[in-house]
C-alpha cells in the first residue's frame, strides 16, 4: 500500500439550522482517489474551494470523511486509537504563520509539539536544536516571533513540525500570505528537507510556479481530481488549465503562444532555459 | 500610540533574584503580603524596610523604575489616607469645620500608606525580576495541588501564556484597523467620554471577529501538532530547584519568623 491513499473519498460540510435540520450540504471533496507514495514531492493545485485544503485537513485527521477511505502510513484515518499516532507523522503547516505559533520564544514553540507526545527533556533539546538548523533560523532560537518576518516564522512553523520527526509534511498554502522573498524562502527550506531528510512533501498551493519542482501534480477543481501528471504533463495542457481558472507559469504561457502562432517548439517547457534551448534547436 | 502599552513588565538584568525559581518568588511574595499586615510597631516596620531594600539592592532593578509603579496608585493611596486621617475615633489633634483629626487617625493613616507602598513594591519586584513564561510556569507547577479539586491548572496556565503571546499581535491589528477607519473619515479623538466611546464600537467588531478568527486557526494548528492538554507531556524546560532557592526559602521564612516574632514580644 503506498504512504498516503484516498478512495472514492468523500467530504460534506453540512449546515444546520437552529434545531439540526440541514439547511444546506456542500460537498468539498468529491469521490477523491489518490495516492502518494514515501519521500515523494506531490503538489496539489486548485483555485479558491476548489476542496484541496479540506484534502490536507483529511491527512491530519483535522477534518474526518463523510465518505470513502484514506490512509495515511497504512492507518485508518477513521480510526480513533490511530488519531495521535497519525498526527505526528504527519505534520502540518497553515497558511497564516502568526496564527500557528503557540510559545513567545521561537525555540519554545519547536519544542511545543515534541512536549506533546511526551519527548523526554534532553532529547526535545536535541531535537530542537536539529530542526532550528534545518531550517536555518539557528540564531533567532531566543528571539520573540513577533520581531520576524513571514518567511521566518514559516520556517519556524517548519521547524516545529520536523521536531515532531514526522514522516511526512503536509503545507497548506505556506506561501499565500508572503512576499516573493519569503514565498522562496520556504519552497527553499521545504524542498531541502524533503531532499536530504527524505520527508514526504505535499504542497498545498494555487501558485503554479512553486510546483514546478515536484515529483507530480495533482489539480483539483469543485471537489474532483481533475488532472494528474507530472509537472510538464500537466503543464503542457494550457487551455485545460485556464479552464479550472490556473494560471501557467510565464515561461510555458510564453512557449504555449509561440507554439499556436505556428513556432515549432515541443510541449511543456517548463523554464527559460528550456525554451531558449527550444528555440535555439528549431531554427 | 498603541504600542506604549506594556504589560507583564519584565525588567531584564542578571540578578540573583531574576535566576530564583518561580516558585520561590511567588512563596515569598504570599509570604511577604502577610507580613505587611503583621506588623503594628516600629520594630516590625523596621525589619520589614531592610528586608525590601536588601532585595531591591539585590535584584538590580534601579529604584526610580520601581517608584514608576506607584504612580498609578497615587488616588487610591489619598483616598485610603485621608479616610484613616479623617473618619478614626479618638482623642483629638486638630479641628476645623467639620473635619477632625484624631491621633490615631495620624497614625493609623500613616501605616496604611506605608503598607500599600511596601506591597506595590513587594509584588512589582516579583513582576519586574520574572518573565511572564516563567511566572506562567512557576503558577502551574506551584499549583498542582489544585488538581485535586478538579481545577483545571495546565490549561489555565496554558490560557495565559498563549494570551501573552498573542497581547502584541492583537495590538498590532487594532492599530492596523484604527488606522484604516481613520483614513475612511472615522474620528477617534475628539468629543466627550460618551462619543468616544461609541466611535470605538466599529474598532472592537472587527477586532473581535479576526480575534475569533485567530483562535479558531491557532486551536487547529495546536491540535495538528498533537496538543491534548496537560496529560502525558513532557517539559522543554522543566522547573528545578537549585541551592539558591533553598537558601531563599530559607531567607523568606527567616523572615517571617522574625515579623511574628516581633508581632509577639514588642
Amino acid at each position: 500500500m503506498n504512504f498516503i491513499e484516498a478512495r472514492k473519498l468523500v467530504h460534506e460540510y453540512i449546515r444546520r439550522d437552529e434545531e439540526g435540520n440541514v439547511e444546506s450540504i456542500q460537498t468539498a471533496l468529491d469521490q477523491v482517489d489518490l495516492e502518494i507514495s514515501q519521500g515523494e514531492f506531490v503538489a496539489v493545485l486548485g483555485h479558491n474551494g476548489s476542496g484541496k485544503s479540506t484534502f490536507a485537513k483529511h491527512l491530519n485527521v483535522l477534518l474526518s470523511p463523510t465518505e470513502g477511505s484514506l490512509w495515511v502510513d497504512g492507518k485508518d484515518v477513521t480510526d480513533g486509537d490511530k488519531l495521535w499516532e497519525i498526527r505526528k507523522n504527519a505534520g502540518m503547516v497553515f497558511q497564516n504563520p502568526d496564527n500557528q505559533i503557540v510559545a513567545s520564544v521561537v525555540e519554545e514553540d519547536v519544542g511545543f509539539g515534541p512536549e506533546n507526545i511526551g519527548v523526554p527533556t534532553r532529547e526535545i533539546w536535541s531535537r530542537v536544536d536539529k530542526s532550528l538548523r534545518d531550517v536555518g533560523m539557528t540564531e533567532y532560537r531566543s528571539h520573540s516571533p513577533n520581531k520576524l518576518s513571514g518567511g521566518q516564522k514559516q520556517r519556524v512553523a517548519i521547524a516545529g513540525v520536523m521536531a515532531m520527526e514526522p514522516k511526512c509534511i503536509v503545507m497548506d498554502e505556506p506561501t499565500a500570505m508572503l512576499d516573493p522573498n519569503g514565498r522562496r524562502e520556504v519552497l527553499e527550506a521545504a524542498r531541502r528537507l524533503n531532499r536530504e531528510k527524505g520527508v514526504t512533501l505535499i504542497w498545498i498551493t494555487h501558485y503554479m510556479e512553486e510546483v514546478v519542482e515536484a515529483d507530480r501534480v495533482y489539480v483539483m477543481d469543485s471537489g474532483r481530481v481533475v488532472m494528474h501528471g507530472t509537472p510538464r504533463e500537466i503543464f503542457s495542457e494550457v487551455d485545460t488549465l485556464k479552464q479550472y481558472r490556473l494560471d501557467v507559469p510565464q515561461m510555458t504561457l510564453l512557449a504555449h503562444e509561440l507554439r499556436q502562432a505556428g513556432v515549432r517548439i515541443p510541449r511543456g517547457i517548463l523554464t527559460r532555459q528550456e525554451l531558449v534551448e527550444a528555440l535555439c534547436r528549431s531554427y | 500610540m498603541l504600542r506604549e502599552i506594556t504589560l507583564g513588565q519584565y525588567y531584564p538584568a542578571d540578578s540573583a533574584i531574576h535566576r530564583l525559581d518561580p516558585r520561590v518568588k511567588l512563596f515569598a511574595t504570599l509570604l511577604y503580603v502577610i507580613s505587611l499586615f503583621t506588623f503594628r510597631s516600629i520594630a516590625g516596620f523596621v525589619v520589614t524596610t531592610i528586608f525590601l531594600a536588601a532585595v531591591i539592592v539585590i535584584s538590580k532593578v534601579p529604584f526610580g523604575f520601581m517608584v514608576k509603579g506607584l504612580r498609578m496608585i497615587v488616588i487610591i493611596l489619598l483616598i485610603t489616607a485621608l479616610f484613616n486621617l479623617f473618619l478614626t475615633p479618638g482623642r483629638t489633634l486638630a479641628e476645623f469645620w467639620i473635619f477632625r483629626i484624631t491621633e490615631e487617625g495620624l497614625v493609623s493613616a500613616v501605616k496604611m500608606a506605608v503598607r500599600l507602598v511596601y506591597l506595590i513594591l513587594g509584588t512589582s519586584l516579583m513582576t519586574l525580576t520574572t518573565t511572564p513564561n516563567q511566572l506562567t510556569d512557576g503558577m502551574e507547577r506551584g499549583l498542582r495541588f489544585l488538581k485535586a479539586l478538579r481545577i483545571p491548572v495546565h490549561e489555565i496556565a496554558m490560557m495565559m501564556s498563549i494570551a501573552l503571546r498573542f497581547i502584541p499581535i492583537l495590538v498590532e491589528e487594532t492599530d492596523k484597523i484604527m488606522k484604516a477607519q481613520i483614513a475612511r473619515g472615522a474620528d477617534f479623538e475628539s468629543g466627550n467620554l460618551i462619543k468616544k466611546a461609541k466611535a470605538m464600537v466599529p474598532l472592537l467588531v472587527p477586532l473581535f471577529i479576526s480575534a475569533f478568527r485567530r483562535a479558531n486557526d491557532l486551536a487547529m494548528a495546536m491540535e495538528a501538532r498533537c496538543y491534548h492538554g496537560g496529560e502525558g507531556r513532557t517539559k522543554m524546560k522543566p522547573l528545578r530547584y537549585r541551592k539558591q532557592d533553598g537558601i531563599a526559602y530559607a531567607v523568606v521564612i527567616g523572615y517571617f519568623a522574625v515579623m511574628i516574632a516581633v508581632r509577639v514580644l514588642v
